[in-house]
């Protein structure tokens, strides 16, 4: 089988030809492995480990001429860096990891194992998720001494997005069929939709957290990324489902085939589209290729109905006060003393915390955790704290609110499409690119990003999707058609 | 009634106690509890906070804490929420203690005790489930601290009470109630001294009718003995400082057996801000009123429901009953002998004399007894029916818990205890002693009670003990008559 084709095929169609024996997924680690080597330029992956991938891809082509192949048997995928994992390091992008490697794999990187994927490595983000550019990333790329940028691969001049970057700047450039990736405030869809591929963040809940290094508790959540919503389907359908062993959050629902509705009409669908989501910060070519998706979706015979979410603009105070309140907690574990990183020289043990920490952790998470400190104190936190938590409520019933009137929202990921390296040295404004992601996370709602066309610089736009509380197979349904309609999903950046 | 005061000061105490939860596994792990294994060999992932990690709740503790509350007539309440407790420390692996804050899963409730014959009762706030964290051992490491963390995510219940006690006696009493509850219903092992049961006393003196003083919290208690002279110490240094002239700081202070005195560890200002805030990690625990319905189902009688029983089933006084329920262990011993022996009083009376006083001398516990209640009870049946005297009883008893014998008939057969019961017998021994002490005779019929008593004593001697000294008394009188 020739390596172009097998590169540009879907996880499901790779499958197939895995399991009819016309490729081996010792063949296809060895391709996709090539292909992280030669496009290292991009910086999308921080750790591959050959003899790991290949062992790996061994015991699945035995399971194959076994015939007890699983469903994913021998697909090649990789995991973003936040995911711990026994046979690669685990950095979360972070000097304060360097070198960690954890005793176990997290749930969602055991199920994938589980149901037949060979991991070929991990991929580039912002240092502990946190960040919109990848630019965060403390670590070194494979193939590179130094700390460096994600590129995207439709533009190398600028950024991926983030915080999944490395990831999406991976299935982009075609390193990996399909990724994983974790969604805080917009962590998946919005890199998606910088990098032109197809991400779904589930309901939270669906996907367990034991082994995926927090963030934000109450906000993170697992999802893949791949170029198709089919595709999509197939990696979540693996990776969610209760863990109630090792995760309080994890929802007690039973595994699904999110793949189920795929093919199902849009005839009479109701798609919301929120009148807060394209006011001024729109971008024009965004605006124009999400109505452009819009305008798609009623020849496909859905209804378009006005909606409103009044609260969209608090947003994003709500969620740079509650995800920094939680992170702040959740870093202090990486003070020094059992694992990870520890200043050198230093006088008493408060002496080893702070060189620790201010020589560990980059500043954007020093800034997170400031924040989160402070809105966490003594006199702040019934200020800011307890007002948020109200809001985010708020926010939740404004949704529940809209889905009385329709079943899908629509709109923009971003108000941009990507923007240039370096270009964005202004967190706040960083913090407002991610207004029409942060309100289904802080509602805790399935989210995705859809490839629906090309801005002004030729750089792909997204379209996200809202759905209410477990609708994830019905958001695929409504991306899947999109898909069979369009071909923005199948464009490949100039050169890859 | 009015408080005790010194040097006109009246006392007021409040307490925190951690008791350590009797689960098998942590409280968000599920790695072992047991105690005094090596260092770092019982904790696990979660317990050393390894990136990914995340806390699952332990069921097994929860059902401690409904038992507390079912115990002390509390709240339950059904849904409580785990909160964070944020501060660095080499021994706490996560940067944060998962505690509850804001609502605790026990509210309110009462711990009930005597003081002398006073009746007292002393009331809860609170008692919350927390995480413990690990130890810092910093003796053996020449300039460094050692951590272990095999203590890291044990379950604490944190038992909380109003400032109701009015002096160290009723402070004491009250720990002491507490410990005989946990341990009765068996969510702590009340082991003190590897610390399953710490107390933190909350002390302050004012004037009577004035607002509370400023306390002072004295840490980990972890003996009867020390709680005593810690808060008596502690009084005295609080009232002198007053009476110089100087206002107390608030602060928390240890107590150092060895001097006998409390000192400050660190005062209000140096308090941490521990940004608690509810830990979204944990979802609100729940607790459903069938849960509820089920561990009440399960628990044993408590101490005080039995004791009013002993009274009223057994015709015990009101002293006995509470002494035999100071454990579930001498309340069942208890409980078998007087089923078996019919005579509750007499059963009381040997478990509370000769057995308890064995038990402590040895430093044993009830588990080790060495006569069983049955033994007792065939004992005492031996007595009732005046097979032996009491002094040979306890002949007998000696045996038994020596291991000499074991069969309480064998045993007085094989001593020669048998009371002589043939009053022809004695009558002749009477006889003899009488005609051999004509001098004690006299002075018998010239009024004197203690020539009496010396007669009697002739003819026990004469009968080698044998003799039913009622018997005796009753024959003699009538000889001399």
């Amino acid at each position: 089988m020739s390596s172009t084709v097998l590169h540009d095929m879907g996880v499901a169609q790779l499958a197939a030809a895995l399991r009819g024996g016309q490729v081996s997924a010792v063949e296809a680690a060895q391709h996709f492995l090539a292909r992280a080597r030669s496009h290292q330029h991009l910086g999308a992956y921080v750790a591959l480990n050959e003899d790991a991938t290949l062992a790996q891809a061994r015991e699945q082509d035995a399971s194959i001429a076994a015939g007890t192949a699983a469903p994913l048997a021998g697909v090649p995928i990789a995991h973003k860096d936040i995911f711990v994992t026994r046979d690669f390091p685990t950095t979360a992008a972070s000097r304060m990891l360097a070198g960690y490697r954890s005793p176990f794999d997290a749930t969602v990187v055991a199920r994938l194992a589980e149901a037949g994927c060979v991991t070929l490595g991990k991929l580039n983000c912002d240092e502990f998720a946190m960040g919109g550019t990848n630019e965060n990333s403390a670590v070194a790329p494979v193939g590179f001494d130094a700390p460096r940028p994600v590129r995207n691969p439709w533009d190398g001049a600028r950024v991926p997005g983030g915080s999944s970057g490395g990831s999406a700047a991976a299935v982009a450039a075609r390193l990996a069929p399909a990724v994983t990736g974790t969604d805080t405030g917009g962590s998946i869809r919005q890199p998606a939709s910088f990098c032109g591929v197809t991400g779904i963040k589930p309901t939270y809940g669906r996907a367990s957290r034991y082994g995926m290094i927090a963030f934000a508790s109450s906000l993170d959540q697992a999802g893949p990324m791949a170029r198709s919503a089919e595709d999509c389907a197939l990696l979540l359908s693996a990776m969610c489902g209760p863990d109630p062993d090792r995760d309080s959050t994890s929802l007690d629902r039973p595994a699904e085939d999110f793949g189920r509705a795929l093919g199902d009409s849009l005839e009479g669908l109701r798609i919301g589209v929120p009148a807060e989501f394209f006011g001024e910060g729109l971008a024009a070519d965004v605006h124009a290729a999400v109505d452009a998706a819009l305008k798609e979706y009623e020849k496909l015979g859905a209804r378009l109905v006005p909606i409103t979410l009044p609260r969209t603009d608090l947003s994003v105070p709500v969620y740079y006060i509650l995800a920094p309140a939680e992170a702040s907690s959740n870093l202090s574990r990486f003070d020094g003393v059992r694992y990870g990183y520890r200043a050198k020289d230093y006088a008493d043990l408060l002496d080893m915390y702070k060189k620790t920490r201010a020589q560990g952790f980059g500043d954007e998470v020093k800034r997170r955790i400031m924040i989160g400190t402070y809105v966490l104190s003594e006199g702040y936190y019934d200020a800011y704290y307890l007002q948020a938590q109200k809001l985010r409520r708020m926010i939740a019933d404004d949704f529940q609110q809209a889905f009385k009137e329709c079943d899908l929202i629509a709109g923009p990921v971003a108000p941009t499409t990507a923007w240039r390296l370096g270009s964005q040295n202004d967190p706040v404004a960083n913090y407002l690119a991610d207004i029409y992601t942060l309100p289904a996370s802080l509602a805790g709602l399935p989210g995705m990003s859809v490839p629906a066309g090309f801005g002004e610089s030729g750089l792909p736009v997204g379209l996200q999707l809202i759905g209410n509380y477990f609708q994830e197979a019905r958001l695929l349904n409504a991306a899947h058609r999109l898909q069979q309609a369009t071909d923005f999903h199948l464009r490949a950046p100039e050169g890859i | 009634m009015t408080a005790k005061l010194i040097q006109g000061y009246e006392v007021v105490i409040g307490f925190e106690t951690h008791a350590q939860l009797a689960t098998k596994a942590k409280i968000f792990s599920r790695a072992s509890t047991a105690f005094g294994a090596e260092p770092n060999t019982q904790a696990c992932a979660v317990d050393l906070a390894l990136p990914g990690t995340l806390p699952v709740m332990n069921r097994e503790a929860v059902a401690c804490a409904i038992k507390l509350g079912l115990a002390l007539g509390s709240h339950i309440a059904p849904q409580s929420i785990f909160a964070r407790k944020n501060y660095f420390y080499p021994d706490l692996p996560k940067g944060y203690q998962i505690s509850q804050f804001e609502i605790p899963v026990v509210q309110g409730g009462e711990v009930g005790f005597y003081l002398g014959d006073e009746k007292k009762t002393v009331r809860l706030v609170r008692a919350h489930l927390e995480e413990d964290a690990g130890k810092s051992l910093h003796e053996e490491f020449h300039g460094m601290s050692g951590i272990d963390l095999n203590r890291a995510g044990t379950p604490l219940l944190e038992i909380v009470t109003e400032p109701d006690m009015r002096s160290t006696e009723e402070a004491v009493a009250y720990a002491k109630a507490l410990h005989q509850i946990v341990t009765w219903i068996g969510i702590c092992d009340g082991n003190m001294q590897e610390g399953s049961f710490r107390c933190d006393a909350n002390v302050s003196v004012r004037r009577p009718g004035q607002p509370l003083g400023t306390r002072r919290e004295i840490k980990n208690l972890n003996s009867f003995k020390y709680m005593q002279q810690a808060i008596d110490y502690e009084i005295r240094w609080q009232i002198e400082q007053l009476e110089d002239g100087h206002a107390i700081q608030q602060a928390t202070v240890l107590f150092d057996p060895d001097t006998g005195e409390t000192r400050a560890m660190r005062t209000k200002e140096d308090a941490a801000d521990y940004r608690y805030f509810p830990d979204p990690d944990l979802p609100p625990l729940v607790i459903a009123p069938e849960w509820v319905e089920q561990v009440k189902a399960a628990m044993p009688e408590l101490p005080r429901a039995m004791a009013a029983r002993f009274v009223q089933q057994y015709g015990l006084p009101e002293y006995d009953a509470t002494t035999l329920t100071q454990s579930q262990a001498m309340a069942a011993y208890f409980e078998d002998a007087a089923k078996a022996c019919g005579a509750p009083k007499l059963a009381s009376n040997w478990v509370m004399g000769e057995i308890s006083r064995r038990l402590n001398t040895e430093e044993i516990g009830m588990d080790a007894v060495k006569v069983s209640s049955q033994q007792l009870a065939t004992l005492i049946g031996r007595i009732g029916d005046g097979t032996i005297s009491n002094n040979a009883a306890r002949q007998v008893f000696e045996a038994l818990w020596s291991g000499e014998g074991s069969d309480v008939d064998a045993v007085i057969d094989a001593k020669g205890l048998k009371q002589m019961n043939d009053s022809g017998a004695l009558e002749k021994i009477i006889d003899e002693v009488i005609a051999v002490n004509p001098a004690n005779v006299e002075q018998y019929k010239a009024g004197k009670d203690k020539a009496f008593n010396a007669l009697v004593g002739q003819v026990m001697k004469a009968s080698k003990g044998k003799a039913n000294p009622q018997q005796v008394n009753e024959l003699l009188k009538a000889k001399l008559a």
